[in-house]
């Protein structure tokens, strides 16, 4: 059995605190809700900077998720994996960047396309920022 | 009722996950040393490329019609299969592990529902959560289970489930398959059951026990059974603790220098060790072999091996390799080209339950210690990251494998890209 450390014992005044420890945050309980399903990203480029991603970031990307309207996609282009919004209107599906520079795309009935998973969280190194 | 589910050409899959451009594409991936393809894509096969065809005999086949090649990441595929089986599990705990691509999962708990629809559920769950496709064969035993599940892939791929739970259902699935697909009949018993007027599985159906007892021996008894419906092989759950940890490689070139003989050995010997540590084991006896190719017959033939007894039995990399050197000291003949070289640790025991020796030198306290720290130190950082002075700098004798994927999902610099252009 493994043990863990919870507090040291001091040798003067025992801690207030030992009877209130608890387990770290743990990033990955926090952001992974199913690890399974889930895989990271790493962004190039800066077509979605609009959605607070800029290039280099760490996506996150949860494949049980159901993409809705509006949510933030990673999809499969010509065989080339890209993230963008996904924009349902009426019968049409489009591929949308966050950042006028680029343009949006239509997905076609006869286009090889694919959603392959939900965008659930976005990392960014604060020092690239 | 047991249901045997199993990922589509598991290794191609994997590698299609996270290069979609291999999407339709026919791909192979190959055995360690880039010598066979031991996974085949769809189109792989119809262009006639079989299992475990040898590279250099399908070279022209490759270049014609451009088929993709890789080498196996077994590290990609291991974290693959984790997350197809802990999906599975999540429905019932009842599961048992076959191999890196298959399981059987018990449903006996699970007859007021639509196993069928149960089975396609679990299908879609795992291809919406992994990518990977799988198909589902549910049956009485587990071998009409496999028979299922193969019929599911030959009957249409696209349901892939396929279960055989009524009269109708199990004789047409057993009228459609033959002798020598029936999991657990090799080439031997095929070959004689064909001679015998028996072609398909529904045919053994009205042999006489007899004449399965005179020629087929228990084995046959009991596969006759399974096909009638009454369970003989047995459930399980946790795989028998091992006798014997081997770990042993082909060079990806001949080498004939002692210096780099003895990296090869000395990481193959930090491989058993982790290996022993990870099961709380010790083993008591070293084995080590090395030799030269026997398919060469210009090279001059050489094969020796030496087992070891261990004064103490120990899980110590340090130490496992201080005796695996002695042991290559005596079998290493210079002058040879060597093609393999390998390792066992045998005769294992629980590391709780060691013989102290009375003149024991060493210091077992401090070596514990350094071994979980290594251990803890490469779980982090990767394999291998921290390892022993006799293992290699240069990596002459590693595997070949040219057409290595990254590790997508279990190395951070080798996570896939997202174009945001």
């Amino acid at each position: 059995m493994a043990l863990k450390l919870i507090s040291y014992v001091s040798a003067g005044f025992p801690s207030p605190a030992s009877d209130y420890m608890e387990e770290r945050i743990d990033l990955n309980e926090e952001l992974i809700t199913n690890p399974s399903s889930t895989f990271l990203f790493r962004v190039e480029g800066d077509s979605m900077i609009g959605a607070f991603i800029p290039d280099r970031a760490l996506l996150v990307v949860d494949r049980s998720q159901k993409a809705k309207n509006n949510s933030i996609v990673v999809a499969v282009v010509d065989g080339e994996f890209t993230v963008k919004r996904l924009v349902l209107e009426l019968a049409k599906r489009y591929l949308a960047p966050e950042n006028p520079r680029y343009r949006t795309i239509h997905i076609s009935e006869d286009m090889q396309c694919e959603i392959w998973g939900v965008v659930a969280y976005i990392i960014t190194d604060a020092r690239e920022v | 009722m047991i249901a045997l589910i199993d990922c589509n050409n598991f290794y191609c899959s994997c590698e299609r996950v996270f290069d979609p451009g291999l999407k339709g594409k026919p791909l192979i991936v190959l055995s360690n040393n880039d010598g066979c393809a031991i996974s085949r894509s769809d189109e792989a096969k119809e262009l006639g490329i079989t299992m475990a065809m040898p590279v250099f005999m399908i070279e022209d086949l490759i270049k014609k019609h451009n088929v993709q090649v890789r080498s196996s990441n077994y590290t990609l595929y291991g974290d693959m299969s984790e997350r197809v089986m802990s999906i599975i599990k999540s429905y019932t705990a009842k599961i048992e592990v076959y191999s890196i691509d298959e399981l059987f999962v018990d449903f006996s708990g699970f007859n007021h529902h639509d196993l069928a629809r149960l089975g396609s559920r679990i299908r879609k769950e795992v291809s919406l959560c992994t990518g990977i496709p799988v198909c589902v064969g549910i049956a009485q035993t587990k071998t009409l289970a496999k028979m299922a599940n193969r019929y599911a892939k030959k009957k249409s791929a696209n349901v892939g489930v396929y279960c055989a739970n009524t009269d109708h259902s199990i004789m047409q699935m057993l009228q459609h398959t033959q002798v020598d697909e029936i999991w657990g009949i090799g080439s031997q018993y095929a070959k004689l059951l064909i001679e015998n007027g028996y072609k398909t599985a529904s045919d053994l159906l009205a042999i006489p026990e007899e004449w399965v007892r005179k020629n087929m021996s228990v084995v046959g008894q009991r596969l006759l059974a399974e096909l009638k419906g009454t369970s003989c092989i047995k459930w399980e759950e946790a795989p028998p603790p091992k006798k014997n940890i081997c770990t042993s490689r082909s060079f990806g070139q001949y080498i004939s220098d002692k210096r780099t003989i003895e990296q090869a050995i000395a990481a193959h010997t930090s491989a058993c060790g982790s290996k022993l540590r990870e099961e709380s084991s010790c083993a008591r006896k070293i084995h080590v072999f090395i030799q030269t190719n026997p398919h060469r017959g210009t090279d001059k033939q050489y094969f020796s091996s030496v087992t070891l007894q261990l004064p103490v039995a120990t899980n110590s990399s340090r130490e496992l390799i201080r005796y695996a050197m002695k042991a290559l000291r005596i079998i290493f003949k210079s002058g040879y080209n060597y093609q393999k070289a390998g390792v066992i640790v045998l005769d294992l025991i629980r590391q709780n339950v060691i013989q102290a020796g009375l003149f024991d030198n060493e210091d077992r306290v401090k070596d514990k210690a350094i071994m979980s720290s290594l251990d803890s130190v490469n779980k982090v950082f990767g394999k291998d990251f921290v390892r022993f002075g006799t293992h290699d700098y240069g990596r002459k004798w590693k595997l070949k494998a040219e057409q290595l994927s990254p590790c997508y999902s279990t190395c951070f610099q080798d996570i896939p890209r997202a174009k945001a252009k």
